[in-house]
């Protein structure tokens, strides 16, 4: 029941934020709080209890599990269920519903009560994409958090907020259809071959299918969630919609969303395509590799901070995309831990950005400079965050890439070298951020005032977060790994005879 | 041909709602207030709803050569009854309430929705013309009901002209297949050897083409949709919910039977030019509509692009098309009325123009929270967002599609889905607007709206969203009735 609740708590606190902000004005952030500390609590609390129940042997990788009937005409249940790397990508979940809500706390004064339904509605769809394991309820949950995104940006958002929100919206649920053609096809597939109607993602898997199919309706899934990773070409939505969001927005979206995208190629299109992502995973890690250095490239040439921090996005996810490609221990693990390390880390930098905006109104990194000297505390935690973006060893974002590179080059030692430019545009990008923003003479004559105690608490825990995913990332790696075998026990086999 | 006890049981619900329309007539003629015929009509429709499981447990029955009663022609005029009765809600407050003289319109309303349950229970194509031509022939007075204004007038003419055009092309068309097959039952036309495997012969052929551009005028499908924008943004709102529903719902459910029972999709060609009209219409709707700044104007071309992807549905044939069809169209019907009416609840009423330019729904989140939603989730549905039926309904359409494998078709669905979330999009941005943007707002203060409206617009709401969550149900009633088409 455990696994319902997960997603129950945070629809009710949206709910109940809303309705609470038109009795008592300014109490919705308080319920949003205690809603995602509460979901926070709980899932730092299964993981506490998953690493004593991993220890059994006969589990299967698998935590928690729940099925009901939902929708019989079409064999769809209600079926969620909990593995290693859903379980990290909860908790990370919950962990930035703190940091959204704590850095919204005085930036959001109108309408907050809508604000913060949104905001957590975002996080149930999310948390529900993390745990559906029947296509249709996956499906359904991965559309549903497109909505409250939306509108977070549509109303909280800043100049162009309708043209992104816009451009948002129709891009991920345009490419979305067509995974719902591609999930249809497969059950029909399924259908014909067995006589049995069903979504449920273990009984798709090892649907027999020609080569040719196979590589079409891996392509309907694989464009959707290239999308929303975002794999080059299909990032344009991204700057957009991260620049004009809302703070907790930008948190939410680079944080979570691009995670559910790359969860998805993680979860559904090599396990239920191994072939056909054998074929394409040159491919595939070729785009991801064009992103890693497009988007490190491009990031050093904005001009607007969150602008900049979007492209970074584009660059790390670069690296998601290619280790989960190359699908060896080394590469998944990195990949995984690369979404974690990438999730704070460019949710702090966006946390700053925010901040900053919030006190000069303006993300033009050309007006800022000599920030350093108003604003010591802030100015520290921007240089700490750019540099653990740009992957110094000791921090998490280090940890993901090196293991990504280490299983890349066992696959394809050129794109391999390729990626590993990136720890040199990322640095160019990373400092220069710090230099144009922190740095140099404050001739615009900023008086602002250093970061509150709140703000302050935020930044520490993703700090203290970063570093120890950097110094210790065994237990994110543990928990991933068991999750990652069960995959790789369907797919490796016939991955690899594609592959190689 | 002589009726029996149950033939009369049978058709039942049609009666009532015939007498309702004739003692409609006789209370006006005798007491001259809106009122007392407006709870009569509510009144005869909701007896004819509950005489329905009555009629269904009799079922399914042939009356004459002309009418059969089966759970599909029941479901459809539940629907249809169900539709009429939301339109006779939202009609009392904006044609004047309790002091106006608007008799005529709830009769008018009852002799339409009759029209409408005898075409989608019709098996003949006499009893088919009879439906249609009771159907229009009260929509042309329907829509130019409020004769003093300008653009009522000038959309009842339109309609009038087209919809007489194309009755002409339907009566000829039966005609031609009179001509060739003799006889004008669709059962017996299905039932002849191989008619449409073999081919028709020219005049045949000719004479279904001309059916199809008939009924194509009906539902508005490109390229016969001319009439459909300015039709809508001229006639009172709750008329053009009424048209956008009943009128098409009606059309599609007949020419599905008839497509069904008439195995008129055995023959390639017709199949043919029904994909190619499904494609245009699709394409052509979402694109018309993104440049719109009426909403009335927007709904309209919507209604065209959702009537295309219904005949996506309706081209995989088989039960599951049949099935796709009957949760789509009930979604639509939910839909079209839920927004139409939030149209109309805005709108002060008769005399005065409807508020329907986008920018008269600027910041109307923050003015009318919920009202704003109610439309929110109507529009979320037409674009076939989770949570909603639209998107089941569409879903379902999908599956039906894929099931058959039409994949040209699937895609240009899809594509056109994407392309409709930008105009639907903008409705909700502009509601969500907020300090400069919204001061163009209107000038003339809110009208409040009536405790029936919003108690309808409420359960519209809840319908939609409830049965867009546990469809289950819905589906197994769809599944166990209309699907047997006999």
């Amino acid at each position: 029941m455990i696994l319902p609740t997960l997603i129950f708590i945070l629809v009710a606190g949206g709910v109940l934020s809303w309705v609470v902000e038109r009795w008592h004005p300014g109490s919705a952030k308080w319920v949003a709080l205690a809603t995602a500390g509460i979901e926070l609590v709980l899932t730092i609390w299964l993981w506490l209890q998953s690493a004593s129940a991993m220890a059994l042997p006969a589990h299967g990788g698998w935590l928690a599990e729940i099925r009901a009937e939902w929708i019989p005409r079409f064999g769809v249940s209600f079926h969620l269920a909990m593995d290693g790397i859903s379980l990290i990508l909860v908790v990370l979940t919950a962990f930035l519903g703190v940091v959204s809500v704590a850095c919204s706390w005085t930036e959001i004064q109108e309408r907050a009560g809508f604000f913060y339904f949104n905001l957590l509605w975002t996080l149930a769809g999310a948390v529900g994409v993390f745990l559906a394991l029947d296509l249709f309820l996956f499906f359904f949950f991965w559309e549903l958090m497109l909505v409250p995104m939306y509108f977070m940006i549509a109303i909280w958002g800043h100049e162009k907020r309708q043209y992104a929100s816009i451009k948002f919206f129709i891009f991920t649920e345009g490419s979305g259809l067509f995974m719902l053609v591609a999930i249809l096809a497969l059950v029909f597939i399924h259908y014909g071959s067995t006589g049995v109607l069903t979504f449920d993602y273990f009984e798709l898997l090892n649907t027999a299918m020609s080569p040719s199919t196979e590589l079409w309706i891996m392509l309907g899934f694989f464009i959707a969630f290239a999308v929303k990773t975002p794999i080059v070409p299909f990032h344009t939505w991204l700057p957009d919609a991260h620049t004009e969001a809302p703070t907790a927005g930008s948190v939410i979206l680079a944080g979570v969303l691009l995670k559910t995208g790359a969860y998805g190629l993680l979860r559904f299109v090599v396990p239920l395509f191994p072939q056909a992502a054998g074929y394409f995973a040159p491919v595939a890690m070729a785009l991801g590799a064009i992103g890693i250095l497009y988007g490190a490239f491009l990031a050093f040439a904005q001009t607007d901070f969150k602008r900049l921090v979007a492209y970074t996005s584009v660059s790390h996810l670069g690296f998601a995309v290619v280790g989960i490609f190359a699908w060896n221990p080394w590469s998944l693990g990195g990949a995984v831990m690369q979404m974690i390390a990438h999730g704070i880390s460019t949710g702090a930098l966006f946390v700053i950005a925010g901040i900053l905006q919030e006190r000069t109104h303006t993300r033009d990194m050309r007006r800022f400079g000599g920030v350093w000297g108003v604003m010591p505390r802030l100015a520290a935690m921007g240089l700490f965050f750019a540099i653990a973006a740009l992957g110094l060893p000791g921090m998490g974002n280090f940890v993901g890439e090196f293991l990504v590179l280490m299983g890349l080059s066992r696959v394809n030692s050129v794109l391999a070298s390729v990626a590993a430019v990136a720890f040199v545009t990322s640095v160019v990008y990373g400092l220069a951020l710090v230099q144009k923003i922190f740095h140099g003479e404050n001739t615009h004559g900023w008086q602002l005032h250093d970061l509150s105690g709140r703000e302050m608490a935020t930044l520490y825990s993703m700090a203290a977060i970063t570093l120890w995913l950097g110094l210790y990332p065994q237990p994110v790696l543990d928990t991933a790994a068991l999750a990652i075998d069960g995959p790789r026990n369907i797919a490796t086999g016939q991955y690899h005879s594609g592959a190689e | 041909m002589i009726l029996t006890h149950s033939d009369l049981l049978v058709l039942l619900p049609l009666i009532i709602v015939a007498a309702s329309a004739v003692s409609g007539m006789l209370v006006a003629g005798f007491y001259r207030r809106s009122q007392p015929v407006m709870v009569l009509t509510l009144l005869g429709l909701i007896i004819s709803l509950a005489a329905l499981p009555l009629a269904a447990s009799f079922g399914p029955r042939q009356v004459t050569p002309l009418l059969i009663l089966d759970n599909y022609a029941l479901f459809y005029m539940g629907l249809i009854f169900a539709a009429t009765f939301v339109v006779t809600v939202l009609c009392y407050r904006y044609f004047g309430g309790r002091e106006s003289h608007h008799e005529a319109l709830y009769i008018l309303l009852l002799l339409a929705a009759l029209g409408g349950a005898v075409l989608v229970a019709s098996s003949h194509f006499a009893s088919l013309l009879l439906g249609l031509e009771l159907l229009s022939v009260s929509l042309f007075a329907l829509i130019a009901y409020p004769r003093s204004a300008e653009r009522p007038l000038e959309a009842g003419i339109k309609y009038l002209i087209l919809a007489g055009f194309s009755s002409a092309f339907l009566l000829f068309g039966m005609a031609l297949i009179y001509a060739q097959l003799g006889t004008m039952q669709f059962a017996r036309i299905g039932a002849l050897p191989a008619v449409f495997t073999q081919g028709l012969d020219a005049y045949g052929l000719a004479g279904l083409a001309l059916i199809l551009v008939g009924a194509g005028f009906k539902l508005a499908l490109v390229p016969f949709h001319m009439w459909t924008p300015d039709v809508y943004e001229g006639a009172p709102a709750p008329i053009s919910a009424f048209i956008a529903t009943v009128s098409k719902g009606a059309m599609l459910a007949m020419l599905l039977r008839y497509f069904v029972t008439a195995d008129a999709h055995q023959s390639q060609s017709v199949v043919m030019a029904l994909s190619l009209v499904a494609i245009v219409t699709i394409l052509a709707g979402n694109l018309l509509a993104l440049r719109q700044d009426n909403i009335k104007r927007i709904l309209a071309y919507s209604s065209i692009a959702q009537l295309g992807y219904l005949l996506v549905g309706f081209l995989a044939f088989g039960a599951m098309a049949v099935e796709a069809v009957a949760y789509y169209l009930a979604a639509y019907f939910i839909t079209m009325l839920g927004a139409f009416g939030v149209v109309t609840v805005l709108s002060r009423g008769m005399p005065e123009q409807d508020s329907d330019m986008l920018t008269d729904y600027a910041g109307l989140f923050w003015r009318r929270p919920w009202l704003a939603g109610v439309l929110t989730a109507m529009l979320l549905s037409l674009a076939g967002i989770p949570l909603t039926m639209g998107f089941i309904g569409k879903f379902y359409v999908l599956a039906a599609a894929i099931g058959e494998s039409l994949w040209l078709l699937v895609i240009v669905l899809v594509v056109g889905s994407a392309m409709g979330l930008y105009y639907y999009l903008r409705i909700i941005a502009v509601m969500c607007a907020y300090g400069p943007e919204a001061a163009s707002g209107p000038g003339t203060p809110a009208v409040p709206a009536s405790l029936a409206e919003s108690v309808t617009l409420a359960l519209l709401a809840l319908l939609l969203i409830g049965l867009g969550v546990s469809p289950g149900q819905f589906i197994h009633v769809l599944e166990t009735t209309v699907a047997h088409l006999t």
